[in-house]
């Protein structure tokens, strides 16, 4: 079934210089395993094409059912170099909670 | 030794919520506020503040909310740690005595943590083999040395605690770290040691999740933000810390927001990097090891978590002028919003060639439409409206003033249906870029003072 990012899970972003950071969160226990298994460095660099223009780094902590990704060479230079309107990747988690996952497991909302 | 102690989260930044710490006084107990309010370029903007006038150079925001709250915790024997000195934290100082006087307070102690602006001996550090390359980049600090503004050593909570120590009920100091300033309490009433690291890693993560206020509790919470009552009236965090490094988050009673593990999730994973290496000056915190329990409504228990020992640097975040940058908007109405915004932009950006004008880079975003989803934004189908943003970025200032004079014509001979001109033409800003670096702690010592009106 095709899901979105959004259903499963919710989401914060920020900035450290030009590396934007987005923590995903797992909105049930249950949902944690789905993030570590679609949402992978690949598939989050495919998704963020032409924003990120860098490589993706992940991290995962199972303790609170989340990934923390960096994000690096995001934001037009970071900082007040930046001119971006969103020149500290507030809003990349809204970006990255409207990805479409076709996901193999069924799950009822 | 207390029970618990109480740290409150009174702010998360340089021009966040005034009502926030006053409540955080008023509406409940607490033993502790800490109001962190230094953002990474912030030092710089204070520097050209003192520069002007000597006795500027740090939060000015801090004078009329001691002139607020000082009667109040002054009675109620609170105690206040802000990194809101900034590059003066002594003038701070002074100026806070002077609403003590105001009032009739005595017996006033402030203490004072300085001694983290190194920009003087920046040449003289480089003589010993201290050369505060780019930690990022690699850089050299040769390529923008000329340009620097401002050099601070991010300190700990060390010589927070020895103010402490020494009877200090406000303390002011420079750079210090957001966690230092709610973790130095606990340090102090558990008289926990220096080596105890997973205690200085339980109230570092402690000082992580207050650090921006709000943000912890209900603020720019994505999980269900519809479902956060009263943001209105929205209650900053509060640590009710224990002595076994275990601690609380919760808020006062009869405030807006929302508690719970949701809320610190959210917060925990804020501008982190590497959760297993969570680096201050005091230690390295795992993030991993963290276990968050809901235990009542608007109540976390926070517990479990383990650290290991500090490296042997401080981290310094360094300010350098790196050129200008100007932004221009223009809203264009339907029909066909988005067409006119970018032949607008067509346009302008041929205008800009034939003045022969050089930028670094010009960007444009169509607010409405793009800014924030870039390439990933998906063409609607009606658009109202839509903001044409145009930003340039370069070293010449003529260009920007030039380029400012070239919006306002657009209007009349550009595109139709357009408006959003107010506020005339733009002027351009500073680059104040950030340069972070690593020196070893043997090379500089924090000074701290204690002085009593």
């Amino acid at each position: 079934m095709k899901i979105r990012l959004l259903q499963i899970a919710h989401a914060r972003s920020g900035d450290k210089g030009d590396t934007g950071n987005v923590g995903v969160i797992a909105r049930k226990e249950e949902y944690y395993p789905l993030l570590t298994k679609y949402l992978t460095e690949e598939r989050v660099k495919k998704h963020f094409n032409g924003i990120c223009l860098g490589k993706v780094e992940r991290f995962e902590l199972p303790n609170i059912g989340a990934l923390n990704f960096l994000l690096h060479n995001s934001l037009g230079g970071g900082g007040t170099k930046s001119l971006k309107n969103d020149a500290q990747g507030k809003t990349l988690s809204s970006v990255m909670l409207r990805m479409e996952i076709e996901i193999e497991e069924a799950i009822k909302f | 030794m207390k029970q618990f102690i109480r740290i409150a989260s009174g702010q998360g930044f340089w021009g966040d919520l005034q009502i926030a710490p006053i409540d955080q006084v008023r509406k409940g107990h607490i033993d502790y506020m800490m109001l962190d309010y230094l953002a990474e370029v912030t030092m710089s903007i204070m520097q050209k503040q003192k520069l002007k006038d000597p006795k500027l150079g740090y939060a000015k925001d801090l004078i009329p909310l001691f002139d607020e709250i000082l009667p109040d915790i002054v009675k109620k024997g609170i105690k206040v740690i802000t990194n809101g000195g900034g590059v003066n934290p002594l003038a701070c100082r002074d100026a806070i005595f002077a609403v003590a006087k105001k009032h009739n307070i005595k017996n006033l102690k402030i203490g004072v943590v300085y001694g983290d602006d190194i920009l003087p001996e920046i040449d003289a550090l480089a003589k010993k083999n201290i050369h505060l390359d780019n930690m990022e980049t690699g850089e050299k600090l040769s390529s923008v040395r000329q340009h620097v503004i401002s050099a601070n050593v991010y300190f700990g909570a060390q010589p927070i605690v020895e103010v402490l120590k020494q009877g200090a009920q406000i303390v002011i100091t420079g750079r210090t770290t957001d966690t230092g300033l709610t973790l130095a309490p606990m340090m102090y009433e558990f008289n926990w040691q220096w080596d105890d690291w997973n205690k200085i890693a339980a109230g570092t993560v402690a000082g992580h999740i207050l650090e921006c206020g709000g943000q912890a509790s209900g603020g720019n919470y994505t999980g269900d933000w519809k479902s956060v009552p009263d943001l209105a009236n929205i209650g900053f965090p509060i640590a009710e810390a224990y002595p076994d490094g275990k601690f609380i988050i919760t808020k006062h009673d009869n405030t807006g927001g929302l508690v719970s593990s949701s809320t610190v999730k959210e917060q925990l994973l804020y501008e982190i990097g590497n959760p297993k290496n969570y680096i201050t000056p005091d230690c390295v915190a795992d993030f991993t090891t963290i276990h968050l329990k809901d235990v009542a409504a608007n109540r976390v228990e926070v517990s479990g978590i383990k650290g290991t020992s500090a490296t042997d640097s401080y981290k310094v975040s360094m300010a350098y002028f790196d050129g200008y940058t100007a932004f221009s908007t223009l809203t264009y109405a339907w029909p066909d919003a988005l067409a006119k915004a970018k032949r607008a932009d067509e346009i302008l950006r041929t205008r800009l060639l034939k003045l022969g004008l050089m930028f670094d880079e010009i960007r444009t975003e169509f607010l409405g439409y793009d800014s924030c989803f870039g390439p990933l934004s998906q063409h609607p189908e009606l658009l109202n409206e839509v903001v044409m943003r145009v930003g340039v970025r370069g070293k010449d200032k003529n260009a920007m003033e030039r380029f400012s004079r070239e919006i306002a014509p657009l209007i009349l001979t550009g595109p139709p249906s357009v408006t959003g001109f107010a506020a005339g033409r733009p002027k351009p800003s500073e680059v104040i870029a950030y340069w972070p670096a690593l020196i070893p702690k043997s090379a500089v010592t924090p000074k701290v003072e204690v002085e009593s009106l």
